[in-house]
C-alpha cells in the first residue's frame, strides 16, 4: 500500500508503472483538497447568504424607522377668549379651533365665515396643543382673559411634509394635504414656529389614535411586567424541573415519557399556548384579560420546556468528577446538587432561561387570544391592569392607516430589537458574573 | 473458585494483629471463615520497602463474598478481603479487573450508580457498611476518598478544605474551621505552598497540588479510612514521588487502600497487596511476599509484566 502514496516534493519514481500509481495517487490528494476548500467555500456563502439577509432587513427596518426618532412641533401666542370658555364647564371649550385661528391670524390670514380656512390649519396641528392648553387652563383659571403661549405636535401629514414624505410635484388629489395647507406650513416654518427635535413622545407616551401622539411606554411597561411575570413562573419552576430529572429522578419509563413530552412541548404552537391561556388561566382562574399576570403565564408556558431543557443541558455539562468529590467528603445529594453541580451549570441555565425569555418577549400570538391586542390608551399600574407588549403594538401600528404609523411601526421594531439586545447584555453579563464566581 | 478465595483469605489472616480490638472477631459477620484461625495466626512484621518494620493495625475493614453487578453484568466475584488499620493496602490488577468496583463498594460510592447492586458483606469496625441504617453519606466522611484525576471543587482552596467540615458540622466558629483547614493542608503538605493564597481557585494549583489539596479535603473530616484510585496516575514523577511520601505519612493515622497501575509504586508504598482479577482476588497478602513470592501463576505473570 505504501507504493500508493504520492512522493514527496520533487521526488518521481523511476520505473513507468510506479509513476503512474503515483500519478493517480497525486490525483486523489489534489482531489481531496479541492473537497476541503469546497467545503470551506460552502460554509462561507451560507455565513454571507445569513449576513446579508439580516443586513437587508435592518436596512429595511433602520430606514424606515429612523425619521420616527425626530418630529417637528409648533409653537404659538394665543388669546384665551373669556367669551368662548364656559368657567363652569371648561372641557366643553373647543381649543383645538381657538389655536387654529390664533395660527390662522398670526400668519396674516382671515377666517371665512364657514371656518374653512381655521379648519384647513387645524388639519395640521395634533389635538395635543388643544389638550395641553385644556390641562393648563383648567389647572389656573386665571389663564381665561390672557395670552399664553401654546405648544405641540403638527400633525402626522404636516410632520410627514416637513420630513419631505409629501412633495408639491404630486399631484394635489394624490396627497392629503392642499397646496394652500402646504403653503401655511412653509409660511409656519418660515416665521419660525416650527421646530425640529428628538421624538421624546415616543417614549413618554402611550398608545394613541393620532400617530403623532402616540407612544410606546405603555407597550415598554407592559411588555417588562409580562416578561418579569413569566420569569419568575419560568425560571424557578423550569430549572427545579430540569433538577428533579436530571439528578434526583430514577431511569425508568415514565421520567423517558416526560422527557419525551418536553421535548415535545417545546415545539407546540405558541398559538396553542394561547388557546390554552383562555380555556384555562382566563375562563377557569378567573384572572384579568389583557393583563400581563396572564401574559405572563401563558409565556412561561411556552419558555418552560426550552428551560428545563437547556437546564439538563448545563447541568449534563457538569463534570462527574465534581459530583463525586462532593459525594467522596460526605455531601448528600442535595448538598452536591445545591453547593457544586448548580452552580456550576448556572452560567448554561442563565444563558437557556435569557434566550428563552427573549424568545416570550417576541411572541405575539398567543397575547392577541388573551386580549392584549385591545387598544389600551393608558399606563398599566401593575401586573393585573389592562396592558399591550411590544410585538402586539407592532402588530396594531402596523394594521393602522394612518401614515404616520407607518415610520413608528419600524421604529417600535427597532425599540423591540433594542430591548432584546439588552436582554441578551444582561444574559451575558450574568454569565460571566457567575463564571467568575469561585 | 471458592476455594481459592478461602485460601486467600486465610492467607490475609496472616495480617491479623497481636492485638485484637474488641469487635474483630466478627462474631457478627457470616463470612466463610471461621474465626478461630486468625485469632491463632502469628503475628507478621512485614519487611517491604522503605517502610520496613512499620507496625500494622487491627483489620479495619472486612468484605466477605461481595458480588458487585452492573445491571446484569458482574463485575467483582465473591471477593473477600481483609484491610489492615494503619497500613497501606495496595490492589493491583489489569484494567476493567475490579479494583476500582471494589474500592467504590467500601464507602458505597456504586449507591450513586442506579444500575449498581452490591450482595456480601464489608464490615467497618465490625458494622456493615450495607447495612439499611447505615447512612452513606456519614459513612463516606468515615472513608473518605481521592479519585485519580484531581478533581478540587472550583471554589477557593480554603473553601475545597473547609467544605467537609461545614456541611458535617464539624467546626464550631471561624477559628475552628481555620484550625481544621490548616491542619488538614498541613497533613497533606501542602499549608506551605499555600499558606499565603488561600482564597485563590483551587484549580489554580498545579496538578501534583491539587492532588495534595484534595487528599487534604479528604482528610479534613476526619475520616478513619482513605481511599485512593489511581491517585497518581495522572501526575508527573515528582507530583508522584511527593504524593508517596504523603501517603506513607499517613499510614501512622489512617486505614489507606490504593489502587495503582504501578507495579513498582505497589511495592514502594504499601504493606499489603491484593492481585485483581477478571472481577476475582486471586491472592493477596503482605506486598512482600505478593512480589516476591507469588503463588499464583497469574499474579507473577502480572508483576513481570507479561500480561495485563
Amino acid at each position: 500500500m505504501t507504493e500508493a502514496l504520492p512522493p514527496l516534493a520533487g521526488l518521481r519514481a523511476a520505473s513507468p508503472a510506479a509513476s503512474a500509481v503515483q500519478v493517480a495517487a497525486e490525483r486523489r490528494l489534489k482531489r481531496r483538497y479541492a473537497a476541503e476548500q469546497r467545503f470551506k467555500w460552502y460554509g462561507r456563502l451560507a455565513i454571507i447568504l445569513a449576513l446579508s439577509f439580516l443586513a437587508v432587513l435592518l436596512t429595511r427596518i433602520v430606514g424606515q424607522g429612523y425619521t420616527a426618532f425626530w418630529t417637528h412641533s409648533v409653537t404659538t401666542q394665543v388669546r384665551i377668549d373669556p367669551a368662548r370658555v364656559d368657567r363652569s364647564y371648561i372641557e366643553g371649550t373647543n381649543f383645538d379651533q381657538m389655536i387654529a385661528e390664533a395660527v390662522l391670524v398670526r400668519l396674516g390670514g382671515r377666517d371665512d365665515p364657514e371656518g374653512l380656512a381655521s379648519g384647513q390649519i387645524r388639519r395640521l396641528l395634533s389635538p395635543d396643543l388643544g389638550l395641553n392648553l385644556l390641562v393648563r387652563v383648567r389647572e389656573d383659571p386665571s389663564l381665561i382673559g390672557r395670552t399664553v403661549t401654546v405648544g405641540g405636535a403638527v400633525s402626522d401629514e404636516a410632520d410627514f411634509y416637513f420630513k419631505g414624505g409629501i412633495t408639491r410635484e404630486q399631484p394635489e388629489g394624490d396627497r392629503p394635504l392642499s397646496n394652500q395647507q402646504l403653503d401655511t406650513l412653509d409660511r409656519l416654518q418660515a416665521e419660525g414656529l416650527v421646530r425640529s427635535g428628538f421624538n421624546t413622545t415616543l417614549f413618554t407616551r402611550t398608545d394613541s389614535t393620532q400617530p403623532e401622539i402616540a407612544g410606546l411606554l405603555g407597550a415598554v411597561i407592559g411588555s417588562a411586567l409580562t416578561i418579569l411575570v413569566a420569569a419568575l413562573l419560568a425560571v424557578p419552576v423550569g430549572v427545579l424541573a430540569a433538577l428533579y430529572l436530571e439528578e434526583f429522578s430514577p431511569r425508568n419509563r415514565l421520567t423517558q415519557f416526560i422527557e419525551v413530552n418536553i421535548n415535545n412541548l417545546a415545539a407546540v404552537p405558541s398559538i396553542v399556548y394561547g388557546l390554552l391561556g383562555v380555556a384555562v388561566i382566563l375562563n377557569t382562574f378567573g384572572l384579568p384579560r389583557a393583563s400581563p399576570l396572564a401574559g405572563g403565564m401563558v409565556l412561561s408556558l411556552m419558555a418552560m420546556p426550552t428551560v428545563i431543557i437547556a437546564t439538563r443541558s448545563a447541568l449534563k455539562a457538569v463534570p462527574p468528577s465534581i459530583r463525586e468529590a462532593a459525594f467522596g467528603v460526605g455531601a448528600s445529594r442535595t448538598q452536591t446538587v445545591f453547593h457544586h453541580v448548580l452552580p456550576l451549570a448556572m452560567p448554561g441555565v442563565m444563558t437557556g432561561a435569557i434566550l428563552a425569555l427573549a424568545k416570550a418577549l417576541g411572541e405575539t400570538a398567543p397575547l392577541l387570544l388573551i386580549g392584549m391586542v385591545a387598544f389600551t390608551p393608558s399606563i398599566p399600574s401593575g401586573p393585573t391592569d389592562a396592558a399591550t407588549v411590544l410585538p402586539v403594538q407592532i402588530f396594531l401600528w402596523n394594521n393602522a392607516s394612518e401614515r404616520g404609523f407607518e415610520e413608528r411601526t419600524a421604529a417600535a421594531i427597532l425599540v423591540l430589537l433594542l430591548f432584546m439586545i439588552c436582554m441578551n447584555a444582561l444574559a451575558i453579563t450574568l454569565r460571566r458574573r457567575f463564571e467568575r464566581r469561585w | 473458585m471458592s476455594l481459592l478465595n478461602r485460601a486467600v483469605t486465610a492467607d490475609t489472616t496472616l495480617l491479623a494483629p497481636a492485638v485484637q480490638p474488641p469487635h474483630a472477631d466478627n462474631s457478627g459477620v457470616d463470612g466463610p471463615l471461621p474465626p478461630e484461625p486468625r485469632r491463632a495466626a502469628p503475628t507478621l512484621e512485614i519487611h517491604t520497602g522503605p517502610q520496613a518494620g512499620a507496625a500494622v493495625g487491627a483489620v479495619k475493614v472486612s468484605a466477605r463474598d461481595v458480588n458487585v453487578f452492573y445491571g446484569d453484568k458482574q463485575a467483582i466475584f465473591d471477593v473477600s478481603l481483609d484491610i489492615p488499620d494503619r497500613a497501606v493496602t495496595a490492589f493491583i490488577g489489569p484494567s476493567g479487573c475490579g479494583k476500582s468496583t471494589f474500592l467504590r463498594t467500601m464507602n458505597r460510592m456504586n449507591d450513586t450508580i442506579p444500575s449498581a447492586r452490591t450482595t456480601g458483606s464489608i464490615t467497618m469496625d465490625g458494622e456493615d457498611v450495607n447495612a439499611r441504617d447505615v447512612d452513606p453519606v456519614v459513612l463516606r466522611a468515615r472513608v473518605g476518598m481521592v479519585f485519580q484525576k484531581p478533581n478540587p471543587f472550583p471554589k477557593t482552596i480554603y473553601e475545597n478544605v473547609a467544605y467537609g467540615p461545614r456541611i458535617h458540622g464539624l467546626a464550631r466558629g471561624k477559628s475552628e474551621l481555620d484550625g481544621i483547614v490548616e491542619a488538614s493542608l498541613r497533613k497533606a503538605g501542602l499549608w506551605n505552598e499555600v499558606a499565603d493564597r488561600l482564597d485563590q481557585p483551587g484549580t489554580s494549583l498545579s496538578g501534583g497540588q491539587q492532588q495534595r489539596l484534595v487528599i487534604a479535603r479528604a482528610i479534613s473530616v476526619s475520616p478513619e479510612v482513605i481511599l485512593m484510585d489511581e491517585p497518581s496516575s495522572a501526575l508527573d514523577p515528582i507530583a508522584t514521588a511527593r504524593i508517596e511520601e504523603l501517603i506513607d505519612e499517613l499510614r501512622g493515622q489512617y486505614c489507606i487502600v490504593i489502587v495503582t497501575h504501578s507495579m513498582s509504586q505497589a511495592a514502594r508504598v504499601s504493606q499489603k497487596t491484593a492481585f485483581f482479577h477478571l472481577g476475582r482476588v486471586v491472592e493477596a497478602g503482605p506486598t512482600e511476599d505478593i512480589f516476591t513470592n507469588p503463588r499464583d501463576k497469574r499474579t507473577q505473570d502480572y508483576i513481570t509484566g507479561r500480561f495485563g
